[in-house]
């Protein structure tokens, strides 16, 4: 009986040991995702899938909500894009005109959107309320502590010209670089194709108006 | 030899209680000290007082983004994201708020918030309905100073709307 006993215990001990060990492992790799870097998959879908593979090169699957779409072509690809995404920049202040974002959607909070900042706060920004319908352009003043975000495809983006611009605090991560692209081949199934591709911080042209 | 390994040790065990703080106060709950009187008297009730308010907030309600009316919340300010504001969320999205020219209805995915010490609140009547993402938390409890520690109620104005 007490012989039991004491392997029960001894079993305990070890597990929770173990335990330990693997939840120290998941605050590290919170903290690495949170603050430093992570992979995030664009995909033109609706339920989607993060990948986040810390420099330990182990895979968790977290599901959230992620919406992407046409809005960010010739950048980013249509059938998805892993990049990679980091998060220091933006908490320094460092994010600026040209880079390319990680936003929660300010009509969704579980939505995160990829777009391409334009404006600063106090920066006058002249867009095309709709290309595809008219000529007619406005100009606005980014309001103080807003940044003004389009996709690269103006025809086919969901984007300030919408919904007002947003506040800094909403920005998530600045996009750094891509590392595959998804293609879809002719049977309809999705395949990974690697591509090591920098999405480059362009300077935005100021030729709007 | 020795020293090494100690000190080595003491780093580790100080890491590894950072990045189990750092995860647990992301992603489940935290403690925050309130300055200013814009929520009076739910927090920090007299000028003299020796001490702010300190108190529990929890991170659940992320999760789903589903707030009520009356909470309480801590958001960062739409005008500098490096400040957070704590005021009470008083419309949701849908709901009408009446306004010096007429009603305005707040946008979906945002919130309309204001301060309970209306004269000294510089909240949603100023900057406009903050969206849901900027939101970090929920007041539960107060729970410094001793003296009043207690849970914080949702509490709903009587008229139902802003003014």
């Amino acid at each position: 009986m007490r012989l039991w006993f004491g392997k029960w215990t001894a079993i305990a001990k070890e597990s929770a040991g173990r335990a330990a060990i693997f939840a120290k492992f998941l605050c590290l790799l919170h903290v690495t995702n949170t603050y430093i870097f992570s992979p995030i998959l664009v995909m033109h879908r609706f339920l989607n899938l993060m990948l986040c593979v810390s420099v330990y090169v182990v895979m968790v699957v977290e599901f959230s909500f992620q919406v992407y779409g046409p809005s960010m072509l010739p950048t980013l690809n249509l059938a998805g894009d892993v990049v990679l995404s980091e998060y220091i920049s933006h908490r320094l202040g460092k994010v600026g005109p040209g880079d390319v974002v990680l936003i929660q959607s300010p009509e969704n909070p579980r939505k995160i959107i990829t777009k391409r900042i334009v404006a600063m706060e106090g920066e006058v920004v002249s867009f095309l309320v709709d290309p595809s319908r008219s000529d007619r352009s406005r100009t606005v003043v980014v309001p103080k502590g807003h940044v003004w975000i389009q996709g690269d495809n103006i025809y086919a983006s969901n984007d300030s010209r919408n919904f007002g611009p947003i506040p800094y605090g909403l920005i998530q991560g600045k996009v750094c670089c891509r590392i595959l692209s998804m293609i879809v081949d002719k049977e309809k199934h999705n395949l990974f194709r690697i591509d090591i591709g920098t999405v480059l911080a362009i300077a935005v042209p100021s030729t709007m108006s | 030899m020795g020293t090494k390994n100690i000190i080595w040790n003491v780093c580790k065990k100080y890491l590894t209680i950072g990045l189990v703080g750092i995860t647990l106060t992301d992603r489940y709950a935290g403690v925050c000290p309130i300055r200013g009187s814009s929520m009076s008297p739910t927090f920090n009730p007299s000028l003299g007082s020796f001490t702010d308010d300190y108190v529990f907030l929890e991170k659940f309600c992320l999760d789903k983004y589903k707030f009520s009316h009356g909470d309480v919340v801590i958001f960062s300010s739409p005008t500098n994201y490096k400040e957070r504001c704590v005021k009470r969320i008083v419309a949701m999205e849908g709901d009408y708020i009446s306004n010096v020219n007429g009603a305005s209805k707040v946008p979906e995915g945002h919130c309309w918030v204001e301060g309970d010490n209306s004269a000294s609140s510089f909240d949603s009547r100023s900057f406009g309905p903050i969206p849901l993402g900027l939101i970090h938390g929920r007041v539960t409890h107060v729970i410094w100073p001793p003296q009043r520690m207690r849970k914080v109620d949702r509490r709903i104005r009587e008229d139902g709307l802003a003014f």
